[in-house]
């Protein structure tokens, strides 16, 4: 899966948790939970729907670098390089 | 018509889920109702087959209106029934015959969520449904429509909706405010044996099992009332009203603005896992606006939690006929000191607001002791 794609699809699983949001107006460097009025119910939801998705295993200890949509996008990427690699 | 919280006076029938001739359960949906509170879907709390429906989709009725008459089994057909609530005379007298049409709508759409795609132009055929078995909600319908470029008209509709909830919400709290003389207490409680017992099974857990903080506060303070269960009561009637089982509220805010806080049942008898299938379940439906009316209409006690982002600590005010609200602030650091030493712990402040008419500061004092007490076992609750 390409960084667009892994992108296009965190975007989507935020619009679906935020349907009220304007996406197009989320700053990609800035803490999204913020930005959109993420609680830890919807971060959850977040995640269970990126494991699902992506097939990316989430653990705790890596929430934090879930924090941006460009942190996300990086921190996806890596874990989806490693999986294809291995 | 049930109430649904001590505000309401009126509800709209949205549809019928049943016909006459059809048998329910206790427990089963029969009815979708429009209140201030948003669309509700109305249980039965009897067995049987219905007999009469009384109310036809579209009316708004008071509280305490019968809406349809079910013959409990081996009642004979047009033997007096007996109704949980006083029928409205003219209504109770105007049978209302229901077409195979009006039942079938609920399928795969909600009635409500009809109504809305037809206010706001959305073709449903176009929407997938996020409910059960893809059954489509009025939040998919918002969703669908948000994405259209003509927003304009969701957004009254949605103003609408949540200037009757903040009425509501509103007239509730001041009627709080007016009526129950609250007292307040605060205690810092150590999180030190809580986060790390939740941060050990959440790594053994797949994402969808692994637990949030809040549950475990949730249920410590299930148990907690076990210890004082004058907390877990109702004020009516200028008395208290203890009430038998524990259903907390928990205050959940919605993403269109406003809060509703229906209950987890039985709270207290629901394990770890089964209780953050709930909440989960909970919240995903509040929001989507697909509450059941025993979940409104049995909270015993609420519990509002600012969550990680919140601020330290919260004073709610008690949501009538009950008694107490606990909440809980972010967690935070707590400098303390050991052997002589600062150290810092993770800490959670809560907070009890109780009625003085029911409680005195020295029995919510051991409440919130217990709750401390309870959650420093988090693997016992």
């Amino acid at each position: 899966m390409t960084r667009d794609e892994i992108r296009a699809t965190v975007l989507r699983i935020l619009g679906e948790i935020a349907p009220e949001a304007d996406l197009t107006q989320l700053k990609p460097d800035v803490s999204f939970r913020d930005q959109l009025d993420i609680d830890s119910m919807d971060f959850l939801n977040f995640v269970i729907a990126l494991d699902e998705e992506l097939d990316v295993r989430i653990p705790e200890s890596d929430y934090p670098k879930l924090s941006t949509l460009d942190a996300c996008v990086e921190f996806l990427s890596s874990r989806n390089t490693a999986k294809e690699g291995s | 018509m049930p109430t649904l919280g001590a505000d309401m006076t009126v509800g709209t029938l949205l549809a019928w889920m049943k016909k006459p001739g059809d048998e329910v359960k206790r427990g089963e949906i029969i009815a979708e109702v429009d209140t201030d509170k948003g669309v509700i879907e109305v249980e039965v709390f009897t067995s049987g087959i219905i007999e009469k429906l009384l109310i036809e989709p579209g009316a708004e009725v008071p509280v305490g209106t019968v809406l349809a008459i079910i013959r409990e089994p081996g009642q004979v057909p047009g033997a007096e029934v007996s109704t949980a609530t006083a029928p409205s005379p003219a209504e109770a007298s105007k049978p209302v015959a229901v077409s195979p049409s009006q039942v079938e709508r609920r399928v795969p759409i909600s009635p409500a969520a009809k109504k809305l795609a037809t206010e706001l132009g959305v073709d449903i055929s176009r929407v997938t449904g996020t409910g059960s078995g893809g059954r489509i909600q009025r939040v998919d319908i918002e969703r669908a429509a948000f994405a259209k470029p003509s927003g304009v008209v969701v957004r009254d509709a949605a103003d609408e909706r949540q200037e009757r909830m903040r009425r509501t919400i509103a007239a509730a709290m001041a009627r709080s405010k007016r009526e129950i003389p609250h007292y307040y207490l605060s205690t810092t409680i150590n999180m030190s044996n809580a986060m790390a017992w939740l941060a050990e099974e959440n790594l053994k857990r797949p994402v969808v099992d692994r637990l949030l903080f809040g549950v475990l506060l949730i249920k410590a303070v299930a148990l907690a009332l076990h210890e004082v269960p004058e907390l877990n009561s109702v004020w009516k009637d200028e008395k208290l009203n203890l009430c038998t089982e524990i259903n907390v509220g928990v205050a959940i805010s919605l993403r269109q603005g406003g809060l509703v806080a229906p209950a987890l049942l039985g709270t207290d008898k629901q394990n770890i896992d089964e209780l953050m299938k709930t909440f989960r379940d909970l919240v995903k439906r509040a929001r989507a606006g697909s509450l059941r009316s025993s979940e409104l209409s049995e909270p015993t006690i609420t519990v509002t939690s600012l969550g990680e982002r919140g601020a330290e600590s919260v004073f709610g005010i008690i949501y009538p006929p009950q008694v107490a609200i606990i909440g809980f602030g972010r967690p935070m650091e707590w400098p303390r000191t050991l052997d002589g030493q600062i150290v810092l712990r993770p800490a959670i402040k809560a907070t009890l607001s109780a009625d003085h008419r029911v409680s005195d500061g020295h029995r919510g004092s051991l409440f919130l002791a217990a709750v401390d007490r309870l959650l420093q076992e988090p693997g016992k609750l």
